[in-house]
């Protein structure tokens, strides 16, 4: 079923130099699982593809079950030349969350809610 | 066993102090490491100096000692402070001035020396390109436009500063977890190339640099950040750290926030680029190791952390002049907010055109709709919203063409679509700041800085 990722994790994010970074946390091992294979640089890319002119990074942390997402050339050239509202990309991990993923209905969060 | 307790002081220019008070009276600390320098505040303060040449330092340092010196002398504890921004000797005055006034007694002491703005052409001569790290330009690109220019230094000097016997180190631009990972080392007995055990310090200061962010301020969750207890006192984090190279995270009994898991490993990869690989001056760290176990009632051990080697280069940031920024909000509510949102900014565009200004680049955004979340807005209820503000900003390189975009907007509160709110003056040009990332070797920087010390 096609899940939005805020049922099932939650993320953090900030900035450096042009680069938004964010922290995507699973809340429990199965999901960490589907999130390493569903959440790819390439779909990241497309997600957010109004406001991200550089590459996408992705590496997961297996030891907090976490995948850590860079965001190159994304602030319009960093938070001090931005026009953004959100020049320090603090709202970037929000509009990760609303991303949707394919994932089993049976994941705990999905089963509890 | 000898451990230490470091508290995490304020996390950013402007933060509150106020929460550093119950972990000095309850939360046993020892240090308290307070980081008022972001990225960019340099820039701020770089304004002061050249208003005044006594100024140039973070503001609020002087106060919170003001406030907490007291209480901190009472129970022992020392603070380490980057507040002397571009000016620590400025900083360091204006604190011993107080100090005297009010009859108390410390050892305060300076690093200074970080600041490479004036040997930008030094260094180059010497070897360094100090070209931009991310996209390769060269310096010169911008080199007349620099307004500052601040090399990380690492814990070293810190250390340095606590061994001639300083209760409080002022320094200008440090790594930010320098200010926690030095009174490890310094308390520790810690050796410089025993990688794992800075690698743990790297991580403790990284975990207390944002201050509330380490204890379940900002914690970004579709529902649960409404379960992190008490936000009004939100304690900020501690960690204690013993001779066996593991780290207790926790905060001061009776306060509000959350240490756990969960709130620790958002803080943990915050403004983090690749994990395995967290550079700072004194040793760089690799997450993949890291342990958390969350013990319940707000405490979490960490351990594994596990370094390599640090770089032999520093790394600068520097901030360049970049055109300035002009804007206008305007707010219009039900019938139709969306809509006549839109007309609005058609409006100014169509006057932006015929005056023929030099705009490089304009933003339109819609508050209440997508000023935030962007193009990942949902359009569903675009077209019923109670009310919607418009803000349009534009990147000019002429001041008088961004104050002057400004005055467009109140214009449209009589001569615009109707039902405006919000009229509350025009905005002002705002100077925009290009960041300038480089690298330089270490040795050319450390050879210049300095530790004073005064005994007030």
């Amino acid at each position: 079923m096609r899940v939005p990722l805020w049922k099932i994790a939650h993320a953090r994010s900030g900035d450096k130099a042009d680069r938004a970074d964010i922290g995507l946390f699973a809340w429990d091992a199965p999901t960490y699982a589907v999130l390493k294979r569903e959440v790819t640089p390439e779909r990241v890319a497309a997600h957010f593809r109004e406001m991200c002119d550089g590459p996408v990074e992705l590496w997961p942390l297996d030891n907090i079950l976490a995948l850590k997402i860079v965001l190159n050339r994304a602030l319009q050239g960093g938070a001090a030349r931005s026009l953004r509202m959100d020049n320090l990309g603090k709202v970037v991990a929000a509009q990760l969350l609303r991303m949707e993923i394919e994932a089993p209905a049976d994941l705990p969060r999905l089963r509890a809610s | 066993m000898k451990s230490v307790r470091v508290g995490a002081g304020l996390g950013f220019y402007g933060d509150s102090w106020q929460p550093v008070r119950a972990s000095i009276e309850r939360g046993g600390v020892h240090y308290i490491a307070s980081d008022h320098l972001s990225e960019l505040t340099l820039a701020i303060l770089q304004k002061d100096r050249q208003k005044d040449a006594s100024a140039g330092y973070a503001r609020d340092g002087l106060p919170m000692l003001a406030e907490l010196w007291p209480l901190a002398a009472k129970h022992g504890v020392k603070f380490i402070l980057n507040a002397g921004g571009l000016n620590p000797q400025g900083a360091r005055e204006a604190i011993a001035r107080t100090f005297r006034d009010k009859g108390w007694k410390a050892t305060i002491a300076t690093v200074s020396g970080d600041s490479v703005l004036e040997h930008l052409d030094e260094l180059r001569a010497a070897g360094e390109p100090l070209a931009h790290m991310d996209t390769g330009a060269g310096l010169d690109t911008v080199r007349s436009r620099m307004l500052f220019a601040n090399a990380y230094l690492g814990a070293q000097p810190i250390v340095r500063a606590l061994e001639a016997g300083a209760d409080i180190v002022l320094t200008g631009r440090v790594a930010d977890a320098a200010l926690s990972l030095a009174p490890l080392v310094h308390e520790l007995g810690w050796r410089w190339d025993d990688w794992d055990k800075l690698a743990l310090g790297l991580t403790v200061g990284h975990l207390l640099e944002c201050s509330g962010q380490g204890s379940g301020g900002n914690f970004g969750s579709a529902a649960e950040w409404a379960q992190i207890p008490d936000y009004a006192h939100l304690g900020y984090p501690i960690a204690e750290v013993g001779v066996d190279a593991s780290a207790l995270f926790t905060k001061a009994p009776g306060t509000g926030g959350r240490i756990s898991f969960d709130t620790l490993r958002q803080q943990l990869l915050y403004e983090v680029h690749n994990p395995h690989a967290y550079f700072s001056p004194d040793v760089v760290l690799d997450m993949a190791t890291l342990k958390f176990d969350d013990q319940g009632s707000d405490r979490v051990r960490v351990t594994g952390a596990s370094g390599s080697a640090r770089p032999a280069t520093l790394k600068i940031v520097g901030g360049y002049h970049d055109g300035w920024m002009g804007s206008g909000i305007i707010g219009f509510s039900w019938p139709q907010a969306y809509a006549k949102c839109e007309q609005a900014s058609e409006i100014i565009k169509t006057l932006v055109a015929e005056r023929g200004w030099a705009v490089e680049d304009m933003n339109v955004e819609y508050i209440g709709y997508n000023s935030l979340l962007g193009a990942n807005a949902d359009p569903t209820y675009r077209d019923q919203l109670n009310e919607c503000f418009l803000r349009m900003t534009i990147r000019t390189q002429e001041r008088k063409v961004a104050d002057a975009y400004g005055r467009l907007f109140p214009w449209l509160g009589l001569s615009g679509p109707p039902y405006v709110g919000s009229m509350k003056g025009v905005q002002g040009a705002k100077e925009l700041l290009g960041i300038w990332p480089a690298l330089v070797r270490r040795e050319l920087v450390e050879a210049k800085v300095e530790i004073a010390v005064e005994k007030v």
